[in-house]
């Protein structure tokens, strides 16, 4: 972040030597600069994430594959997966709406729908699990009314996407509405008047000028989704092989002494994560234009 | 993106169907922390037990942690065909929220629903550095002592009241000096932790404390799996008989079709193959008879007082560990120090 700031503002048309601009500084400040920032990067993320891979690999390949092929750890992978999936699913369809409600139109109540898609950001993620409890469990609300009815939420699956799509529910719509507003409805309205109808005009004209900015947000949904403890801990009942998500799975191993695989499962999430972020990456880097116009805010 | 929704769909279905309707029987023990090891050595040897006896296949699945959390889980809903918990208090309070399993569950099975026993010692780390003894150095100003949060541990729960039964026996029952001295072995707890592994963790692995107020099978098992060139247990002059209950969990099991099954499985735990495994994994068998002597040998004697002693579960839970109860009245001042 502060390499880029430092190339926008200085190197672009540097000023007469005279004339020092105040965000030009000298050069060994800007060592200095680049040096904490530098450092502070590598003993808060890169060691962490180099241990974890080192403490994943102590035991030998061997012991690392037979520690993510083992059946507990495959269901845990899968359940892992399957939530994200249908969580950005839901959050991505959620997401569009909202951020087109909120930037496209005028209505009633619409500053408290932008205050309440913030809201899973501010609750802690333990309060995000328990309230679903509260609602679902067999002493909650509705959960005796479903119990009849032979659905179970709670320490289930439905309960756990449940909980991840509430933890990672801001996330498109907040990449989206800033966006969105700034681009206003004239396109919409040229289209409108030119014949398309409403369908047509999200397709062809609101969603291409928002694709990165929808990607993005997908991106980070999906990395969130992944790697949610807190909220799915207190929803799952923990119960191995068969509600355990990767990140429960991991510390389960932990506790068991079982050093070695957990760190193997931990590589494996954080694979997951950096695949994420190399694609991010990757499409900042080749559709910089368009996602310049996106991140403006 | 059709057909991207279409496999999503698939995906979903498929996961329902496979936890709701696979065809072999599957049965759920929820269990207390550190029971993890015996249980997976016992699901696989009672999963072989019951294909020879009724040519059918049985999956057991496990949920652990600290045992009122799980008693909680198991009220709010979590679908336990047996509960294996640390004390008879958790099994208590699922019988009175939900009416599941039978008010007189006790009664059900051998030894008060009990087929090991355990008790409380100390583990300490090589050497005893501190010189840790018995019950009276716990709360001296220089000994840190890990042990968990009694509100959601059962096994943090025996630890108090092993404490106090000592205290008891040392003051003559001065309930005064009971309490001071209770309390101030809490002053020396850096951390709560919410279950007994938790708390073991805290110790082994991020090396806190100088003592650890431990499940003797819990001591046990550290020892075995980190060395005993970094460990060493101490047995203090008096501890409690702890006595972790079993019990089915009717309404799930008769809702589920599991009855049978599930209290089979309860009775293996009474067998040999049951109790031979229960002490080899350091809890100490309700028929030692049964047991292989070899592992009986490596549980030390010691004096060991009981439930009954402080009037059973049912007056010690409420008076000792309920809202604003004994723990709560001794513990606040330690929070605020």
């Amino acid at each position: 972040m502060a390499v880029e700031t430092m190339t926008l503002f200085t190197s672009p048309v540097s000023p007469p030597r005279r004339l020092r601009s105040a965000t030009s500084e000298a050069p060994e400040i800007k060592v200095v600069l680049t040096t904490i920032a530098l450092l502070f990067v590598a003993i808060f993320l890169l060691l962490p994430l180099a241990a974890v891979f080192v403490e994943a690999f102590r035991g030998g390949i061997a012991a690392y594959l037979s520690a993510i092929t083992e059946p507990d750890a495959l269901t845990a992978i899968r359940l892992t997966l399957t939530v994200a999936a249908i969580a950005v699913f839901c959050n991505l369809v959620f997401g569009v709406a909202a951020a087109w409600a909120i930037a496209k139109f005028e209505f009633k109540g619409k500053s408290l729908l932008t205050t309440l898609i913030d809201l899973p950001f501010s609750v802690s993620p333990v309060i995000s699990g328990l309230v679903y409890v509260l609602l679902f469990g067999a002493q909650g609300y509705l959960g005796p009314w479903l119990g009849e009815r032979g659905v179970q939420i709670v320490f289930a699956i439905p309960g756990i996407v449940l909980a991840t799509i509430f933890v990672t529910f801001p996330f498109v719509a907040r990449e989206l509405i800033p966006l969105m507003q700034e681009q206003g409805t004239a396109e919409e309205e040229a289209a409108l008047s030119l014949g398309a109808n409403g369908w047509q005009t999200f397709v062809f004209v609101t969603l291409p000028n928002v694709k990165w900015a929808l990607l993005y947000g997908v991106l980070l949904c999906n990395a969130r989704a992944m790697g949610e403890f807190g909220a799915v801990a207190v929803i799952s009942g923990k119960i191995r092989g068969v509600t355990n998500t990767m990140p429960l799975h991991v510390e389960i191993l932990y506790n068991e002494y079982a050093f070695s695989a957990a760190f193997a499962v931990a590589s494996l999430l954080a694979l997951l994560s950096l695949v994420t972020l190399a694609v991010k990456t990757f499409l900042e880097w080749r559709f910089a234009d368009g996602i310049a116009v996106g991140r403006s805010h | 993106m059709r057909r991207f929704r279409m496999a999503l769909l698939a995906a979903f279905g498929a996961a329902t169907i496979a936890t709701s309707a696979s065809g072999e029987t599957t049965l759920l023990n929820v269990s207390y922390d550190p029971t993890r090891e015996l249980y997976r050595q016992f699901n696989e040897a009672f999963a072989e037990h019951w294909q020879e006896k009724t040519g059918k296949t049985v999956t057991i699945r496990m949920s652990h942690g600290g045992s009122g959390s799980q008693a909680r889980s198991v009220i709010d809903g979590l679908e336990a065909d047996v509960v294996t918990l640390a004390l008879e208090a958790d099994i208590n309070a699922i019988a009175e929220a939900t009416g599941k399993i039978p008010a007189d569950w006790r009664g059900r099975l051998a030894n008060n629903s009990a087929p090991y026993t355990s008790t409380i010692v100390f583990l300490v780390r090589q050497g005893n550095p501190k010189n840790v003894q018995d019950w009276d150095d716990l709360a001296r100003d220089d000994v840190q002592v890990i042990t968990p949060n009694p509100n959601t541990s059962g096994g943090a729960r025996w630890n108090f009241l092993a404490a106090w039964a000592w205290a008891q026996k040392q003051f003559a029952g001065d309930e005064e000096k009971i309490r001071a001295y209770v309390g101030s072995l809490y002053r020396n707890v850096p951390v709560l932790d919410t279950g007994a592994r938790g708390s073991t963790t805290t110790f082994v692995q991020r090396g806190i404390g100088d003592v650890l107020l431990s499940w003797e099978n819990e001591a046990f098992l550290a020892l075995e799996e980190l060395g005993p060139e970094q460990f060493e247990i101490v047995v203090p002059s008096v501890s409690i008989l702890a006595e972790p209950p079993v019990a089915l969990v009717e309404g799930n099991a008769e809702r589920k079709g599991t009855t049978a099954v599930a209290q089979a499985y309860l009775e293996f735990l009474y067998t040999r193959p049951g109790q031979t495994l229960a002490a080899r994994h350091y809890y100490r068998p309700f028929k030692p008879e049964l047991a292989d002597p070899a592992d009986l040998e490596r549980f030390p004697d010691l004096e060991l007082v009981t439930i009954d002693d402080f009037g059973g579960w049912v007056e010690a839970q409420p008076h000792f560990f309920g809202d604003g109860g004994v723990f709560d009245q001794i513990y606040k001042p330690a929070s605020r120090s």
